[in-house]
């Protein structure tokens, strides 16, 4: 299993957050993540799962160590290049769905496509009919994203962040707000995005049957890896 | 409905807003029709003073002006005593000697579009025991025509009666009025100096202005000259046209290198008129840009509230890849929209304004509001208008463009 391809890795990451006061919230953090890996974030509330994703994200640069995706330095990159490794390499799940509620649920899956701008408009559109398709929701294409129950909310979101077949995948509690129908619904697309589409998927949760259904489990306590499972030892692909 | 990410949010973002869109559009079409109409009257104004200052003057006079003399007398033949007098204006006449030729140097100059010369008396139009004070000019009539336009005021008779009959007069409908004389009719004209002359009435004219109609009168130069008992040299004044009277100041510099006789520009002669006139259109000018302030103000404020409710979306775009230049991209084609559609607005309203002061009487010389469609004006308030609103939206833009979504995300 080692040797296969390493699509984030990171080398000493550490945090702090400076109010109230001086606090390390995660300290010296080093895994790999792999191609095609679903991976689970867990530990105890407050143990810094969401602070390490964050970092992970792109979107917080305000750590030291350094972070790697698809083996190039992101660390210490400018704002915008940033902002352009988020739209074409990660895409984001969150607990609560965060869609635009002005745009239809088509809209919302195509913006960050066509901001992308690397497919007509035409094939924006199909391509996220096509996510839609996986997602069983392709029939709420047109309806404004606000009228959607909270598990169509989420699938949307699902969708919009496969729109650029994104390498990684990352989720802060994407089951936390849905019944338990709703979530083996996410669960068991997660697994076919992992192991059929070959994008890695990295989720915290706190869910623990969500986590040992998951590849691999890196647990968290007081901002460090206390320890990493791996769940399906029998599954090899 | 083929659109660019960010031109697909900003106007589904407009769209959603409408009221909002429309308030803040409002509040521009107010600003900016408001600053249209009254640059529109402080223009229309100005130039109206202008022509009324350019219907007895031109750009550029020339005359001879008083001399104080010296307090010395020269010491005179053999008694050797000073004489101190004091100071005060010499009794030497105000004739501008040979003034053929200096009429000649000036329209040589290439920058001369016209000059004429003019000679100034004190008239008293006489009927019976009436008596009228009024200002005899005399000119050669087609010269001052073609600077003055006397014929378009003409009511009675015409210019070219005057041309060359040295018994001929036009004057003035207030004079006509008060000595009830007619076209053709004889009038005796007379002057401080004694002399009587009974001159037959070629035309009357009326500008409007009773300080003109009652008072003036237009006889050749050679009559003004009896009349004022000088020879042909005598002129009192060289009046020059330019091409352009805003520069007339430039002018009036060159043409004072010819001669030593006083030149002075039409702005200096009716200093007092334009004073007045710049306070008025500095005062208007002031008012209007701060309603156009007021209107920068509305869209910030509506920005700065839609961005602070819409920080959620803001986190998102970013977390899905749109950079700050996106956000401030984003918002600031919004402030556009709304500045475009509320100055186009507003030009419009502008219009309406003009349009019906320009149908308003106001009686006297004024007739109608001097009001009228400058484009330079509806130019100038749409590039303000749109720029306004552009650096009133940038402002809002660039605190979304810096929202950091992790923080909206933690809470
Ligand atoms: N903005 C912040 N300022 C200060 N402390 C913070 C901030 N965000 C999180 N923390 C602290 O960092 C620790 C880790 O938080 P977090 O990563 O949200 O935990 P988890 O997601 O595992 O529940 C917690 O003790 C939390 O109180
Ligand atoms: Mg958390």
């Amino acid at each position: 299993m080692k040797n296969r391809e390493i699509v984030l890795n990171t080398k000493g990451i550490g945090k702090y957050f400076y109010d109230p006061v001086k606090f390390k919230a995660i300290d010296d953090i080093n895994f790999d993540v792999y191609k095609g890996e679903f991976l689970t974030l867990v530990g105890k509330s407050g143990s810094g799962k969401s602070t390490l994703l964050y970092c992970l994200s792109t979107m917080d640069t305000a750590y030291e160590g350094e972070l790697y995706i698809r083996e190039e330095k992101v660390t210490g990159k400018k704002p915008n290049e940033l902002a352009s490794i988020r739209n074409c390499t990660i895409g984001f799940i969150f607990q609560f769905h965060y869609l635009l509620p002005e745009f239809s649920c088509l809209m919302n899956i195509m913006l960050p496509a066509l901001k992308l701008n690397k497919y007509t408009y035409e094939e924006v559109e199909h391509r996220a009919y096509e996510k839609m398709k996986l997602l069983d929701i392709e029939d709420q294409a047109l309806k404004p994203a606000s009228k959607l129950s909270g598990g169509q909310q989420q699938r949307v979101a699902i969708a919009r962040a496969l729109i650029n077949d994104p390498a990684i995948i990352m989720c802060d509690e994407p089951t936390g707000n849905l019944d338990s129908k709703n979530t083996q619904i996410v669960f068991e697309i997660f697994q076919r995005i992992c192991h059929e589409l070959g994008q890695t998927i990295i989720a915290v949760t706190h869910d623990l049957d969500f986590a040992k259904a998951s590849d691999r489990t890196i647990e968290l306590a007081d901002g460090k890896i206390i320890s990493t499972h791996e769940n399906n030892l029998g599954i090899v692909r | 409905m083929k659109r660019k990410a960010n031109v697909e949010i900003a106007i589904t973002h407009i769209v959603a807003r409408r009221k909002q869109t429309f308030t803040a559009a409002l509040g521009v079409t107010i600003g900016v029709g408001v600053y249209l109409f009254m640059n529109s009257l402080s223009a229309g104004f100005s130039k109206f003073s202008r022509d009324e200052i350019f219907k007895n003057s031109a750009h550029i006079k020339i005359y001879k002006n008083d001399e104080i003399c010296s307090p010395f007398v020269p010491k005179s033949n053999q008694d050797n005593i000073n004489v101190i007098v004091n100071p005060q204006i010499t009794t030497l006449s105000k004739k501008i000697i040979d003034p053929e030729n200096l009429l000649k140097v000036v329209k040589s100059q290439s920058y001369v579009t016209n000059a004429i010369s003019q000679v100034y008396f004190d008239a008293f139009y006489n009927r019976g025991k009436a008596q009228i004070r009024g200002t005899g000019n005399g000119v050669n009539i087609i010269d001052y025509d073609a600077m003055f336009s006397t014929g378009k005021y003409m009511v009675a008779g015409s210019i070219n009666n005057l041309q060359g009959n040295l018994n001929g007069i036009i004057i003035g409908s207030g004079i006509a009025e008060k000595l009830n004389l007619g076209i053709n009719e004889n009038i005796t004209v007379s002057s401080s100096f004694g002399i009587v002359k009974v001159m037959k009435i070629v035309g009357i004219f009326t500008t409007g202005n009773s300080m003109n109609d009652q008072a003036k009168s237009y006889v050749n130069i050679t009559t003004a000259q009896q009349f004022i008992k000088e020879g042909p040299s005598y002129v009192s004044t060289i009046f020059v046209n330019t091409p352009n009277a805003d520069k007339s100041v430039y002018y009036a510099e060159r043409l004072q290198q010819l001669t030593e006789y006083t030149v002075e520009d039409w702005k200096t002669t009716s200093a007092d008129l334009l004073s007045g006139d710049k306070t008025r259109s500095t005062l208007m000018n002031s008012i209007s840009l701060s309603i156009l302030l007021m209107t920068a103000f509305i869209i910030y404020n509506l920005l700065s509230s839609t961005i602070m409710q819409k920080i959620n979306d803001i986190a998102i775009l970013k977390a899905t890849g749109f950079s700050g230049r996106d956000v401030i991209s984003i918002f600031l084609m919004e402030a556009i929209i709304m500045g475009l559609i509320g100055t186009i607005m507003g030009l419009v309203l502008g219009a309406i304004l003009i349009w019906i002061m320009s149908g308003i009487y106001m009686g006297g010389p004024v007739g109608y509001f001097p009001i009228s469609f400058e484009l330079s004006l509806f130019t100038q308030s749409f590039v303000l208008g749109i720029v306004i609103t552009t650096c009133a939206g940038y402002f809002p833009a660039r605190n979304a463009a810096n929202v950091d979504p992790v923080e909206i995300f933690r809470k």
